[in-house]
C-alpha cells in the first residue's frame, strides 16, 4: 500500500504527482529530492533506494534518468514497491512508444489515466498494459523517434550501464501506424549481461551471464505462441546427466512470466505462452557455467625510472571474425598522483579515442568497433608528481571494460523456433528474433 | 502541452506570474462552459491539460472550481477524467464547492456505460468531505451490486475510502458485511482481492474496540477461506497472489501434512519473475516450518537459487531489496550458503550500498574452505578507488579473522596493509589489529613488530589512534619506545580534540607507568594533571579516579589497571539476537531492509549499540560533593610509600573542580563564580588545601616560556583543584600577600576579548592556567592560576580587563611574595603578546 507516486526529473522537477491517500505531506517531493541528492556530502555513495525520513518511506528506481518515486508511511514490502515503480515505468513506455522526459512531459494527462487505473486508494489494481487498454482515451502523442539513436538492438545499451530500457521497439502499443494499419510482428530479444573477473595472471575468478528473454509482441488477436529453446538445456546446477562432456548450456536457475506455460518444458523445453500486449521478460535465467569470454585483457605495467611509468593494454577480440563488438571502452584508475599521461595509438587506429580524467585519475580508452578476432594496444604513458614507493599495481587498476556484442550470446542458449498458432494460411507475421550480449562487470585484475 | 518548466514553479498562489495565468484560464474556461460550437472539446481538453498541468507543479488552481465543473457537463470521456482529477485533488479544501460535483458525478454513477459508471464511483468516493457521505451511500451499495465487475472493484475500494471518512456511516450501512458476501462469492478475482483488503483494513481498525470485528478478522485465517484463497491463487493478479500470500503466512495449519500441502501448491511461485511474489512465498515457507528444523533447512535451500536469480535479473534498485533479505537469510544460517560465496563477491561498478550488504554476506559465509580466497578478494578491495568500500573492505577481513579460521594467513594480509601507506588504510587495520590482539594474544609479537614502526603523527583518526594508544599501554615491555612515545602524546595534549584517544592515553600511560615506572613517571604526572584539567567530564573523571587510586593504595591500582586478562573469546554483536528474530518475523518488510524491528505503526526502532563512548556531547554540570574533598584530604600519607613518583613536595591550592567551572562559566555567567563578591576574597572562607599533584609534578617537563632569558619558569603541567562548598559557592584560598599592579592591553588584545575565551586559552601557551572567568563586556574578570616550575610556589592572579579602555588592572598572590614581582613581568610579557600572536 502506497500513499503517493510521482515522477521527477533530473532537476527535480514534478512530471507527474499523484496523491493517493492524503496521509504524506504535500512537500514530500521535495524531501526526497533534497535527501537523495544529498545524500552523503561527499557525492561518493549513492542513496539507496529506499530510506525513511521523519516516518516517511521513500522508495524510488532510476529509469532513463527519471526518478520514479513512492511514498508510504506503513511497513510494506521493499520488493513489491519496487517492482511496482518498474513496472510503472513499462507500462508507460508501452503507451508512449518511448519513455524520456520528453515524452512524459507531453503525454502527462494519459499518464494521469494510466496511474488511475494502477493504483487506487494506495493498491495496486493492475499493471497489465493489455487489460489498462480499455481504459485509456487519450491518444498518445509520441515523440519524435528519428532523434533517438538508431534502431539497431545495440541502442539499447547505450542509455545506461545495467539499466535494460528494454527492446528498440519504440512503438506505442495504442498509437496506430501511418495509414491507420498495424503491422503484425512479434519481437524476442535474447539479452545477456556478461560478468567476469580475471586474475592478475589472466585467469578467470569469476563469471557469471544473466540473461533475460524479452519479448513485445504487436500481433492482433493474441494467438498463442511457441518458444523452442535448446533441446540439451538443463536447470539446476549438478544436473549433469543429460549433458554430461556434450556441451550442453547449464543454467543455474530461471523464472518465468505468469503468462507462460510450461506443460512441455521438462519435455522438449518449449515455453508456451499467449503474449500480453506490451513488453515483458518471458524468462529470465543465470549461468554461472564457464563460457568463453568474448574478450581477454592483457595490462603491463613497467616502471620508468622514479617519476615515470608506461602501462600497455591489449585488448583481444576472442569471438568469430562475422561478429563485431561496439561502444567498447577501457577503463583504467591510475596513481593519484598522476599528473600527465601520454598515449601512443596503433598506427592506423580508427575510431579509438583516448582521455585522462584528471578528476578521478583515470585512464579512458574507447573503441567505437572491433571485429572478432582482432587485437588492440594502448601504450600510455605516465608521469608522477613524486616518487613510487612500493607497488605500482596496489595504487593502479582494476582495468575494467563496456561493451556490446550484437548478435552474439556467450551462453549459446538459443531460440531454436518462433512457432506462432496459425490463424489462416496467409498469416505470417515479422518475427524477430534478436541476441546481444553486454558487459556488466568485466575487470581484469593487474 | 507540457507542464512549465521550472522557472513557473510556485508554491504559493501569489506568486504574480502564477495568478494571472490563473485568472486567465478562469475567463476562458467561463466562456467555453455554456458554449455548444463544434470543436469546443478540443479547446477545452487544452485548458484542463493547463489547469492539471498547473496543479502537478504545485500551482494552487483550486479558484477556477467552480468553472471546472461547469464545463464538466460533457460526455467526453477525456475531459471527464480530467475534470474527475481535479475534483478529487480540491474537493477536500472546498468543500462547498464539492458539494456542486456531487449532481453531475450521481448521474454518471447510473450511466450505461460502466466504464463511466466506475470512474464517476471513484471520483465520488475519493471526494474525502465528510458532510457529503450522505451521497456516497447510495451509490456504493448500487456499485456492490453493479453487474460489471469493473464497477464492482471500484465500489469496494470506495467503501474503504468511506471508512476512512467516516467509520460510522460505513459500519451503519452494514457494508462490511456486504464485502464478505463478494470475499466469498464473486467470480472476479480482483474483487475478491480489494475485499480482503479493505476487510482486512476495516476489522483491523474496529478490532480494539469491537469483539465481532475481532472475531471476523479471525475467520478470514479459518481453513476453508484460506483453502478457498490457495485454490485460486493463480487466478489472482501477481499483485494480489502477494495480499493472499502475505495472509497464508498468518495461517497455523493442524499438521505437518497441511504444511507440505500448502507448499507443494505454491512451489511455482518460486519461479515468477516478479520479485514481490517469490519473497512473500519465500515467507510462507519459511514460517510454515518453523517447528520443523529439517525442513526448514530445506527451504533454506529451495529458495536460495531463485533469490539468487531475482538479485542478478532485476533493476540495481530491485537487485537490492532481495539482497536485503538474503542478506537476512545469510546471517541466520550463513552455512547453507557456504557454497555460494562468489555470488557476494562485489562487482566494481555496483553501488555502494549494495557493496556493504555484500561484504557482510562475505564475512558471514566465510569458514574453513573458503577463509583463504575470500580473504584474497577482500584484499583486492582494500586498494579499491572507493574509499569507503576499502574501509569496510579491511573491517571484512579483520571480522573473519576474529571467527578463527585460518588467522594465520589472515595476520600476514592485515600487516601488509599496515605497510600500505595509506592513511585511512592504516587506520582501518590499526583497528583490526587491536581487535585481534585482545582475541589472539599469541600474535602480539608479529603484531608490535610491525606496528611499532608505525609513526604516530601518521595516525590522525581518533578510532585508529586510541587503538595504536592502547597498544602501546599494553604491549610497553614489548616496545621500547612505548614511555617516550606516550610522553610525547601526552606533551600534546590540548592539540588532542578527541576525548576517547585522551581517555586512551591516560589508560595507557597507567599501564606503562606499572610496567617501566621510572621511564613513565614523568609522562604520568603531565598526564594525571592535564587529565585532571580537562574540560571533559570524562577524561577529568578518570584521571581523578587514576590519581585517587594511586593515592590509595598503589597495589590495588596496578591490579586495577594491569589485570591479568583473558583473551576475548567472542565480541559482543551490535544487534541482540532477539531483534534479528523479530526482524526474521518481519520477512518481506522494510525492517529488513532497515535491519531495524518495526515498532509501531510508523516507527523503526534506532540502531542499537550506538552508545559509543567519547561522545563529544556537553556533560551537565553537576556539582562535586563535599565528601570528596574529605576524601582527599584523608589520604594524604599514602603517596609516600611510592618511591617513583612522589617526594613530598607540597603544592597548595585550593580545591575546585574544573570541569563544573568551566561548565558554570561557559552557560550560566551569573552563578556565583563571576560575581566578585562571592568569589570570595574573604579571609574566613575556610581553606582547602591538599597536597594533589604531588605526584609525578616534581618531573613535568618545565615548558618553554615566552621572553628569553625567562627569570621565572612555570610548571607547564600544573592542574588546579578546587572544590565547591555544599552550598554551591566557590571557595578560593587566599593569600594575605599580594601585589596589585595596573596594566595595559594592546587593541588587538582587547579587539580579541570579544570571545573572553581566548585569553585563557592564550595565556594556557604560558603556562598560566584559568580558573574562573565572568563579567560582562566591556569588564571583564578572569581568575588565574600558575605555578613555579620544580617548586612549589604557586601564584593565583585575579586580572580585571575593561576592554574598551584596554586597561587591565591584576592582583597577584603568591605564597612566596618574593616571586611577586618577577611574575608579574612574566604575567605583563604574556599578556603583552595576546592579539599579537
Amino acid at each position: 500500500m502506497i500513499s503517493q507516486f510521482f515522477v521527477l526529473s533530473q532537476r527535480g522537477d514534478n512530471i507527474v504527482f499523484r496523491d493517493y491517500r492524503g496521509e504524506v505531506q504535500k512537500g514530500s517531493a521535495e524531501i526526497f529530492f533534497r535527501k537523495v541528492k544529498f545524500w552523503k556530502e561527499d557525492g561518493e555513495e549513492e542513496a539507496p533506494p529506499v530510506f525513511n525520513v521523519d516516518g516517511v518511506n521513500y522508495f524510488h528506481v532510476k529509469v532513463v534518468g527519471l526518478l520514479f518515486v513512492a511514498t508510504t508511511r506503513a511497513n510494506v514490502s521493499p520488493s513489491l514497491v519496487l517492482e511496482l515503480l518498474q513496472r510503472i515505468a513499462r507500462v508507460i513506455k508501452d503507451y508512449l512508444g518511448v519513455l524520456n522526459e520528453d515524452s512524459l512531459r507531453k503525454n502527462f494527462v494519459l499518464v494521469y489515466e494510466l496511474l488511475d487505473e494502477v493504483i487506487d486508494f494506495g493498491y495496486v489494481q493492475t499493471t497489465s498494459t493489455e487489460l489498462l487498454k480499455s481504459y485509456v482515451f487519450n491518444e498518445p502523442l509520441v515523440v519524435d523517434a528519428a532523434r533517438l539513436q538508431p534502431m539497431s538492438p545495440a541502442a539499447i545499451f547505450m542509455q545506461g550501464t545495467k539499466r535494460m530500457p528494454g527492446t528498440a521497439v519504440t512503438k506505442s502499443v495504442v498509437a496506430n501506424e501511418p495509414g491507420g494499419r498495424k503491422r503484425e510482428e512479434i519481437f524476442v530479444d535474447i539479452i545477456e549481461k556478461i560478468s567476469v573477473t580475471f586474475s592478475s595472471s589472466g585467469y578467470i575468478l569469476t563469471s557469471e551471464i544473466d540473461g533475460t528473454i524479452q519479448m513485445k509482441s504487436y500481433l492482433s488477436g493474441n494467438p498463442e505462441i511457441k518458444l523452442a529453446l535448446n533441446e540439451d538445456l538443463s536447470i539446476g546446477r549438478g544436473d549433469y546427466r543429460s549433458s554430461f562432456g556434450s556441451g550442453a548450456v547449464i543454467l543455474d536457475d530461471c523464472n518465468f512470466h505468469e503468462s507462460v506455460r510450461l506443460d512441455n518444458f521438462d519435455l522438449d523445453r518449449t515455453l508456451t505462452l499467449v503474449p500480453p500486449d506490451g513488453e515483458f521478460p518471458v524468462m529470465n535465467y543465470r549461468m554461472t557455467q564457464e563460457f568463453k569470454p568474448p574478450f581477454r585483457i592483457n595490462t603491463l605495467i613497467e616502471e620508468a625510472g622514479a617519476l615515470k611509468a608506461e602501462v600497455i593494454l591489449k585488448v583481444s577480440a576472442e569471438f568469430p571474425s562475422s561478429v563485431t563488438a561496439n561502444t567498447i571502452i577501457v577503463q583504467m584508475p591510475l596513481p593519484k598522483y598522476t599528473t600527465r599521461v601520454n598515449f601512443e595509438l596503433e598506427p592506423g587506429a580508427l575510431g579509438q579515442t583516448t582521455d585522462f580524467k584528471e578528476a578521478n585519475r583515470r585512464l579512458e580508452w574507447a573503441l567505437k568497433k572491433t571485429v572478432g578476432g582482432s587485437e588492440h594496444t594502448l601504450r600510455a604513458k605516465l608521469t608522477f608528481s613524486q616518487e613510487l614507493h612500493g607497488n605500482i599495481t596496489k595504487e593502479a587498476g582494476p582495468v575494467s571494460m563496456t561493451f556490446t556484442i550484437p548478435m552474439y550470446n556467450a551462453s549459446r542458449l538459443q531460440v531454436k523456433y518462433l512457432q506462432i498458432a496459425k490463424k489462416s494460411s496467409t498469416y505470417n507475421p515479422y518475427r524477430w528474433v534478436r541476441y546481444v550480449t553486454q558487459a556488466n562487470s568485466y575487470v581484469a585484475r593487474i | 502541452m507540457a507542464p512549465p518548466a521550472q522557472t513557473n514553479r510556485s508554491p504559493s498562489p501569489s506568486q504574480p506570474s502564477g495568478k494571472s495565468e490563473v485568472t486567465d484560464l478562469k475567463s476562458q474556461l467561463r466562456q467555453l462552459a455554456g458554449s455548444r460550437l463544434p470543436g469546443v472539446d478540443d479547446s477545452k481538453r487544452e485548458l484542463f491539460k493547463k489547469v492539471i498541468s498547473y496543479m502537478t507543479i504545485g500551482i494552487d488552481v483550486s479558484s477556477v472550481f467552480g468553472e471546472m465543473v461547469m464545463c464538466s457537463a460533457t460526455s467526453d470521456i477525456v475531459l471527464k477524467k480530467m475534470c474527475y482529477l481535479y475534483v478529487g485533488n480540491y474537493a477536500k479544501v472546498n468543500p462547498d464547492l464539492a458539494l456542486l460535483t456531487i449532481n453531475f458525478l450521481q448521474r454518471d454513477c447510473k450511466d450505461e456505460d460502466p466504464m463511466i459508471r466506475g470512474l464517476a464511483l471513484r471520483s465520488l468516493s475519493s471526494l474525502n468531505v465528510a458532510n457529503l457521505v450522505e451521497y456516497l451511500v447510495g451509490p456504493l451499495n448500487a456499485g456492490l451490486k453493479d453487474n460489471n465487475s469493473y464497477v464492482r472493484i471500484v465500489a469496494v475500494i470506495g467503501v474503504l475510502k468511506l471508512y476512512h471518512i467516516s467509520v460510522t456511516t460505513c459500519i451503519d450501512a452494514d457494508f462490511p458485511a456486504v464485502l464478505k458476501h463478494l470475499l466469498l462469492n464473486d467470480q472476479d478475482t480482483q474483487v475478491v482481492a480489494n475485499c480482503l483488503l479493505a476487510l482486512q483494513e476495516i476489522w483491523n481498525g474496529e478490532a480494539s474496540t469491537s469483539g465481532d470485528a475481532m472475531k471476523e478478522r479471525e475467520a478470514l485465517l479459518s481453513k476453508p477461506f484460506i483453502y478457498y484463497l490457495l485454490n485460486r491463487i493463480k487466478e489472482f493478479s501477481e499483485w494480489a497472489q502477494c495480499l493472499v500470500l502475505d495472509l497464508v503466512v498468518k495461517y497455523v495449519p493442524a499438521d505437518s501434512n497441511e504444511i507440505f500441502d500448502i507448499m507443494n501448491l505454491l512451489e511455482d511461485r518460486l519461479q515468477h519473475a516478479n520479485g514481490a511474489v517469490v519473497l512473500a512465498t519465500a515467507k510462507v515457507f519459511l514460517h510454515l516450518t518453523l517447528s520443523m528444523t529439517d525442513v526448514h533447512q530445506q527451504v533454506y535451500e529451495r529458495i536460495k537459487a531463485p533469490l539468487l536469480t531475482l538479485v542478478s535479473s532485476g533493476s540495481p534498485e530491485q537487485s537490492y531489496a532481495v539482497l536485503s533479505h538474503l542478506h537476512l537469510l545469510v546471517m541466520h544460517a550463513p552455512y547453507v550458503f557456504s557454497a555460494d560465496y562468489k555470488h557476494f563477491y562485489c562487482q566494481y561498478n555496483e553501488p555502494s550500498y549494495v557493496k556493504k550488504l555484500k561484504l557482510e554476506m562475505l564475512t558471514a559465509v566465510a569458514n574453513e574452505s573458503s577463509t583463504y580466497e575470500i580473504v584474497t578478494e577482500l584484499c583486492e578491495y582494500a586498494a579499491n578507488v572507493d574509499i569507503p568500500i576499502a574501509r569496510e573492505s579491511i573491517r571484512a577481513v579483520g571480522k573473519i579473522a576474529l571467527q578463527q579460521y585460518d588467522v594465520n594467513a589472515i595476520v600476514d594480509r592485515l600487516l601488509q596493509f599496515l605497510e600500505m601507506e595509506k592513511d585511512y588504510v592504516t587506520a582501518e587495520a590499526l583497528v583490526l589489529v587491536k581487535d585481534l590482539l585482545r582475541k589472539y594474544p599469541q600474535w602480539s609479537h608479529d603484531c608490535i613488530a610491525v606496528v611499532g614502526n608505525i609513526s604516530s603523527q601518521n595516525v590522525q583518526e581518533p578510532k585508529a589512534k586510541a587503538a595504536l594508544i592502547w597498544m602501546l599501554g599494553e604491549y610497553s615491555q614489548d616496545m621500547s619506545d612505548a614511555p617516550y612515545i606516550l610522553e610525547s602524546l601526552t606533551e600534546n595534549w590540548d592539540e588532542e580534540h578527541s576525548a576517547e584517544v585522551r581517555l586512551h592515553l591516560l589508560t595507557a600511560v597507567m599501564k606503562c607507568f606499572f610496567k617501566r615506572p621510572p621511564e613513565t613517571q614523568k609522562a604520568l604526572g603531565a598526564a594525571l594533571a592535564a587529565g585532571l584539567a580537562d574540560f571533559h567530564q570524562d577524561v577529568h573523571d578518570r584521571a581523578l579516579f587514576y590519581y585517587r587510586l594511586l593515592q590509595h593504595n598503589v597495589t590495588v591500582a596496578e591490579r586495577v589497571v594491569n589485570p591479568p586478562k583473558q583473551a576475548v573469546s567472542v565480541f559482543a554483536d551490535t544487534q541482540s539476537s532477539e531483534v534479528k528474530d523479530r526482524i526474521f518475523d518481519e520477512f518481506n518488510s522494510l525492517s529488513v531492509v532497515y535491519q531495524k524491528e518495526h515498532r509501531g505503526p510508523f516507527e523503526f526502532s534506532d540502531e542499537l549499540g550506538s552508545l559509543a563512548i567519547g561522545t563529544e556531547s556537553d556533560v551537565p554540570a553537576h556539582v562535586v560533593e563535599a565528601n570528596d574533598k574529605d576524601l582527599l584530604l584523608g589520604t594524604p600519607d599514602k603517596e609516600e610509600s611510592r618511591g617513583a613518583g612522589t617526594n613530598g613536595s607540597a603544592y597548595t591550592a585550593p580545591l575546585y573542580d574544573t570541569s563544573l567551572l568551566s561548565t558554570a562559566t561557559q552557560v550560566q555567567p551569573e552563578l556565583p563564580i563571576s560575581n566578585p563578591a562571592a568569589a570570595g576574597l574573604s579571609p574566613q572562607s575556610s581553606l582547602a588545601i591538599d597536597d594533589l599533584l604531588g605526584l609525578g609534578l616534581p618531573a613535568a617537563p618545565a615548558p618553554t616560556l615566552a621572553p628569553s632569558p625567562p627569570p621565572l619558569k612555570l610548571n607547564a603541567g600544573a592542574a588546579c583543584l578546587f572544590t565547591a562548598s555544599p552550598t554551591g559557592h566557590i571557595l578560593i584560598f587566599v593569600m594575605d600577600r599580594s601585589l596589585s599592579q595596573e596594566l595595559s592591553v594592546s587593541p588587538q588584545g582587547a579587539a580579541a576579548l570579544t570571545t573572553p575565551q581566548t585569553l585563557p586559552r592564550h595565556l594556557q601557551g604560558h603556562s598560566i592556567h584559568c580558573i574562573a572567568s565572568g563579567g560582562q563586556a566591556p569588564n571583564l574578570k578572569f581568575f588565574f592560576f600558575a605555578q613555579k616550575a620544580e617548586e612549589s610556589s604557586i601564584f593565583l592572579i585575579e586580572c580585571k580587563i575593561n576592554t574598551s579602555s584596554a586597561k587591565t588592572q591584576i592582583t597577584i598572590k603568591a605564597d612566596d611574595q618574593s616571586m611577586s614581582q618577577a611574575f608579574s613581568t612574566l604575567f605583563q610579557s604574556a599578556l603583552s603578546r595576546f592579539g599579537t600572536s
